[in-house]
């Protein structure tokens, strides 16, 4: 057996020497990382790497198989189309959060049991966070606390699921779960799905990545979500919950996306649509239906990274997000469009475009299973992903009313990365013999039957007769969407009026009794009460109040900080981790 | 040539051709589908020519206007600074 490079090696090693590495060395760099990574994928031996005992308990650092290969395929050429997007950036920062990021992503990907994809699981989530909190301006600032919290809670639940599944069985080797389902694997399926945005845990994928740097965007676009879809193609295939979960995620994506006027979230809502066919591939479990999750999350992760950069690029030209707010620019951004109208293309599924090939792979296993709902409903979701992606969006960004804006096309790195994409959105569509080749089960699928291709044209070239007919009642409002978010965005603030107004109304009925009551004692005792009271309980509610609010402030000084610091937290994340796991097994 | 095609799509003064090319291949795409030999057909509506169209002009309509009821009369879409 060859040796086996883990790309997450070159990755954190990568991330290390960015900051050491300055002006067309540090680019050249950006770029060798994910070439060297790409190489090392696509010479990777299948085997089991990294085998040892750790508190007793059998550690597998990297499995490789044809599953988590076709997502580290994917993952790696992806990082080298993004850090071409990012080449632009002066600052280390935002690099060196990509590259943990992506490091991360492929330690999931490749995690032979549970503890090694615990790690790299909050690695993912930290340095993800860390693009968010880049843009630097109040809004990113708390989406990305909220991003965090979510996702630290969703650590929580995988960690305890894990500690209850290893427990109970012995090992903590990650694979298809066996026997019935209990607590441990409900927990790990809740953590999963959060991860996969899964209604109504999704809410956090569509608040965050619109504020996130307009690079740092791309990248999370492809990444978290999609581990996700490999974790759950891993361990829960054939699972019935998701394939309804992932049928009702695909329209409930589409649904929302009609609604919305921030032209990322709404392609997040469309990350929502499109993962939902994934995960219902996954819940179906055949070896069709989970080769067409597989090379629907391949294709997925290229045109939307497309879309994302068009978009991004959009947004890092003229300074506005809103649809409401752009418009004509067509007439200075005619490569920006063309390239962007591609993704809308292959996310859209037309013939000879990546999606094509992907998409209808898990509707045709739909069939195959005798799942006639699951099978329509997809394939009108798939209506809606052209509806928003290839018409609304589009309409209102680049062409409608003139928004006067005249911007110029955006730094030549990104329209190379943007045209890497297409290429290969184009490419998988043309040709997709080699994706299917590097998918886990043999293929028996011939995309480009007339049938199928007559019938895919009806589907999209009606839906934009409906477009060009009902063109007003699609006009972006200027209104923002209620979600899940709402729970801890307002609940949060329901849970603080139940600890105010007790109190409060408490204040108040001392203070009345305290006037009411003649006598002298009395009156005093009741006023030395309320002075404690103001003194004493406000003070302590006051000061406590006044310590997290500090302590924000110094939590939000550390993420506009330094990098170093950030590495110090994730260690002491790590080892806290690590501890908990040592105390639980003793 | 991309920036011909892209103004194309956009100039205004073109919105004559665009219509026409747009109701021709509307047209072509439905006589193409009465065409195509059905191979495998398990489901009622795989033989049905000219159903794909249908199917899609009728999720397009019902998306927009469910959408648009859940987000109006559902109450799903709010100022934009209801959080803040």
């Amino acid at each position: 057996m060859t040796e086996f490079l883990h790309p997450t090696v070159l990755f954190l090693i990568g991330a290390v020497l960015i900051p050491v590495l300055n002006g067309l060395l540090r680019r050249i760099w950006l770029l060798l990382v994910p070439v060297l990574a790409i190489i090392s994928v696509a010479t990777a031996t299948p085997g089991a790497y990294g085998s040892l005992r750790f508190l007793g308990q059998e550690i597998l650092i990297a499995r490789v198989d044809k599953l988590s290969l076709v997502f580290a395929t994917v993952f790696t050429i992806m990082s080298l189309i993004g850090m071409i997007y990012a080449l632009h950036l002066k600052r280390a920062d935002q690099h060196v959060a990509a590259f943990a990021y992506v490091g991360s992503a492929l330690g999931v990907v490749f995690a032979g049991d549970y503890l090694t994809l615990f790690l790299f699981w909050e690695g993912m989530a930290f340095a993800s966070a860390y693009l968010i909190f880049a843009k630097r301006d109040q809004a990113a600032t708390r989406a990305g606390f909220r991003y965090l919290m979510v996702h630290l809670t969703g650590g929580v639940a995988l960690l305890a699921g894990i500690v209850i599944y290893g427990a109970a069985n012995g090992s903590v080797l990650f694979g298809p779960v066996e026997g019935a389902m209990g607590v441990a694997t409900y927990l790990i399926l809740a953590a999963f799905m959060l991860n996969a945005a899964v209604p109504p845990l999704n809410a956090w994928l569509t608040d965050a990545y619109p504020e996130a740097t307009v690079t740092g965007a791309v990248f999370m676009s492809a990444f978290t979500t999609k581990t996700a879809v490999y974790v759950l193609a891993r361990a829960f295939p054939g699972t019935e919950l998701l394939v309804w979960l992932g049928t009702a995620m695909a329209i409930y994506g589409v649904i929302y996306a009609v609604l919305e006027n921030d032209c990322r979230r709404l392609l997040a809502y469309h990350i929502v649509s499109q993962v939902g066919y994934m995960v219902a591939g996954v819940g179906i479990g055949t070896e069709m239906a989970v080769n067409g999750a597989a090379s629907h999350a391949f294709a997925h992760i290229l045109y939307k990274a497309l879309l994302f950069m068009g978009a991004g690029a959009v947004i890092y030209v003229t300074g506005r997000r809103k649809l409401t707010e752009l418009g004509g620019l067509y007439r200075t951004m005619p490569l920006t469009v063309a390239l962007y109208m591609i993704g809308a293309f292959a996310i859209s599924a037309f013939p000879f475009f990546s999606g094509f090939v992907s998409k209808s792979m898990v509707v045709a296993a739909a069939g195959y299973d005798h799942r006639a709902w699951v099978m329509l409903l997809l394939t009108l979701a798939s209506s809606g992903t052209f509806l928003h992606t290839g018409l609304k969006l589009p309409y209102y960004m680049f062409f409608a009313k003139d928004s006067g804006l005249r911007p110029p096309e955006p730094p030549r790195n990104m329209l190379i990365a943007m045209s890497i994409a297409a290429a290969l959105c184009i490419g998988i569509g043309v040709y997709p013999a080699p994706l299917y080749a590097l998918l886990p089960h043999e293929v028996d699928f011939v995309p480009y039957t007339a049938q199928h291709v007559t019938e895919s044209l009806g589907i999209l070239m009606f839906t934009a007769l409906g477009f060009v007919l009902f063109l007003k009642s699609l006009d972006p409002e200027k209104t923002i969407s209620l979600d899940t978010d709402w729970v801890y965005r307002k609940g949060a603030r329901a849970f603080m009026w139940i600890a105010d107004v007790p109190v409060a109304r408490y204040e108040q009925a001392v203070s009345r009794f305290s006037e009411t009551v003649g006598l002298r004692f009395l009156h005093r005792s009741a006023n030395a009460s309320l002075r404690a009271d103001l003194g004493g309980v406000d003070a302590v509610v006051n000061g406590v109040a006044s310590t997290i609010l500090q302590g924000g402030r110094r939590l939000r000084r550390v993420q506009t900080g330094i990098v170093s610091q950030y590495a110090v937290a994730m260690v002491a994340g790590v080892v806290a981790a690590i501890a908990v796991y040592a105390v639980v097994w003793q | 040539m991309i920036a011909r095609v892209v103004n194309f799509f956009g100039d205004p003064k073109y919105a004559k051709p665009r219509r026409l090319l747009f109701y021709a291949v509307l047209v072509l795409v439905v006589v193409a589908d009465f065409l195509a030999p059905r191979v495998h057909t398990e489901y009622l509506w795989e033989r049905l020519p000219g159903w794909s169209a249908l199917y899609g002009f009728g999720a397009c309509v019902l998306i927009i206007f469910v959408s648009k009821f859940l987000g109006h009369q559902g109450k799903l879409m709010r100022r934009e600074d209801y959080y803040d």
